[in-house]
């Protein structure tokens, strides 16, 4: 059923075990735009990524994703949900028994829906735009983290799905091509004019990229606000996190090896 | 004395507390492979599972396990021949060599032994495989682009493990006859035609049937319980290396159990 437009977590608390990820945690994308989510390591970033593509389930409150309340459906109708977004995962979670043309195609050719030529024209398409024409037939195992990271990308937005989640999109590549995976993504949204959710430590180049940006520290949304308007927020948590400075509000809360992981 | 009472009741209650939590976390794993099993079973009605995930399982399980069952199967014949070779000589009862080595191979010990090493080779290696499969977000990925794990890897691997299993102690069943006789022959200077029909005249189908139903209980046991502990591992690497540990010997005690309760309750 659907009862809200976009995509929302509303009063969302989850806990794994012992230790409370997020507090209390609402948060809207807009249709069409681009959100992105920004905060220290193990803040609970990736976890809001994975409530939002219905992988997990909040402990309490209510998720939202294209108009549908995923944290209450069955699987396989949250599974029929997942048809329409796409998700980059942090650590790629590219099949390693597949080739990358392979990875890409996957999806598509177990829908049924799309002529095998299709198919094949728009990875390659994919993969030419992500600069990987001519892996097509290599393997997750022989690829470097960013080639990993862009196969993921291509394989995340290949059926154009109407929302688009980027977890940690540039982690581990240079300045340059930060850049120009920003710029693909940028382009890629300005065709298809779905939203966008995208997580990212790296603040200012997802600053440049994003309509509006979130603050998570510690489970609970410190900031949320025009991507523009980040450098001048006088939250010293916000200020520290975005200026780099040693000494400040996050500097009290050292993540142990075990909430890193 | 207080303090002694005192140190035995605390004594008693530590031990109790271990017995308590090592029973609830039993139940927890025999509750998750049932849970997977039902999630398993609802697939197969009607069937949503990947037909070429089956055959290249069937292939990988089954055929690559021929050679260590050949060799398993053969030695097993001859051993049970070996052990009944003394009582065979000493009381001239050759008719009966055929029977001892197959009654035992055919309903206790060649399926037993075929599971475990089939549990060993194959069930270890898809508990790592998936194991490695879910620390590396590879089962998450599979979600996210709106395709079911329990389809797509669960259903082909245990449809597999079965019928890989199956075949497997048919195959194993003719090659340990086949030991049994090569040793009574060679070392006991028994002829071929005795030992053919101390078979045919001493063993009857349910023989051979007994051991066969038992091995499509044990492949649903290995493959339940491998795929399990695969999905459900937690910790990274080492997490994988417990995980293939726990199915192995989690295999090994479900074999053990089913062969016990099969066996009481079938003859």
């Amino acid at each position: 059923m659907s009862e809200v437009a976009g995509t929302e977590l509303r009063n969302v608390d989850k806990r794994f075990g012992g230790r409370q990820v997020l507090r209390n945690v609402s948060l809207k994308a807009l249709p069409g735009r681009r959100l992105g989510i920004i905060g220290p390591a193990a803040s609970g970033k990736s976890v809001i990524a994975k409530l939002w593509c219905g992988l997990e389930r909040p402990t309490s409150g209510d998720v939202f994703t294209l108009g549908h309340r995923l944290s209450t459906l069955p699987e396989l109708a949250a599974s029929q949900q997942r048809a329409r977004i796409g998700m980059l995962f942090q650590n790629y979670a590219l099949f390693d028994f597949l080739s990358v043309l392979d990875n890409v195609t996957f999806a598509l050719q177990r829908r049924g829906d799309i002529p095998a030529d299709e198919i094949q024209d728009r990875a390659a398409a994919r993969l030419r735009a992500v600069g990987l024409a001519g892996s097509e037939h290599k393997f997750p195992s022989q690829l470097s983290g960013g080639m990993k990271k862009r196969v993921g990308i291509a394989r995340a937005t290949v059926a154009k799905p109407e929302l688009v989640i980027y977890d940690e999109p540039t982690a581990g590549l240079d300045p340059v091509t930060t850049q120009k995976v920003y710029d693909l993504l940028a382009s890629d949204h300005a065709q298809t004019g779905g939203t966008v959710i995208a997580i990212s430590s790296d603040v200012l180049a997802l600053a440049r990229f994003v309509d509006d940006i979130a603050f998570l520290h510690d489970g609970k949304i410190r900031y949320l606000g025009p991507a523009a308007d980040i450098e001048n927020v006088p939250d010293l948590a916000v200020r520290q996190f975005v200026r780099g400075e040693q000494h400040g509000p996050l500097s009290q809360h050292v993540p142990t090896p075990a909430e890193d992981a | 004395m207080a303090n002694l009472i005192s140190r035995m009741v605390t004594a008693t209650a530590a031990a109790v507390t271990r017995v308590g939590t090592s029973a609830l976390a039993v139940a927890h794993e025999v509750g998750g492979i049932a849970v997977l099993a039902g999630r398993v079973l609802r697939r197969l009605i009607p069937p949503r599972l990947d037909g070429r995930e089956l055959w290249t399982n069937l292939f990988k399980m089954g055929n690559g396990s021929v050679p260590i069952i050949i060799l398993t199967a053969f030695f097993s014949g001859g051993l049970m021949t070996l052990q009944s070779a003394p009582f065979v000589q000493k009381f001239g009862a050759t008719a009966l060599a055929g029977w001892a080595a197959g009654y035992a191979v055919l309903r206790e010990i060649g399926p037993i032994l075929i599971a475990l090493m089939f549990s060993g080779r194959v069930g270890a290696n898809n508990t790592a495989e998936l194991a490695t499969m879910t620390v590396t977000e590879q089962l998450d990925g599979l979600r996210a682009l709106a395709i079911d794990p329990i389809s797509f890897l669960i259903v082909p691997r245990v449809l597999a493990m079965i019928v890989a299993l199956f075949a497997l102690t048919v195959l194993g069943d003719l090659v340990a006859l086949g030991g049994a006789a090569i040793v009574a022959h060679t070392v006991m200077g028994i002829e071929w035609a005795t030992m053919y029909y101390s078979f045919a005249d001493n063993l009857a189908p349910y023989d051979v049937l007994h051991g066969l139903y038992k091995s499509l209980a044990f492949g649903f046991a290995i493959a339940l319980t491998s795929c399990y502990f695969g999905i459900s591992v937690k910790g990274g690497s080492t997490g994988v290396g417990r995980a293939v540990n726990a199915a192995v010997v989690a295999a090994a005690v479900s074999i053990m159990l089913l062969d016990f309760f099969l066996t009481y309750l079938t003859g």
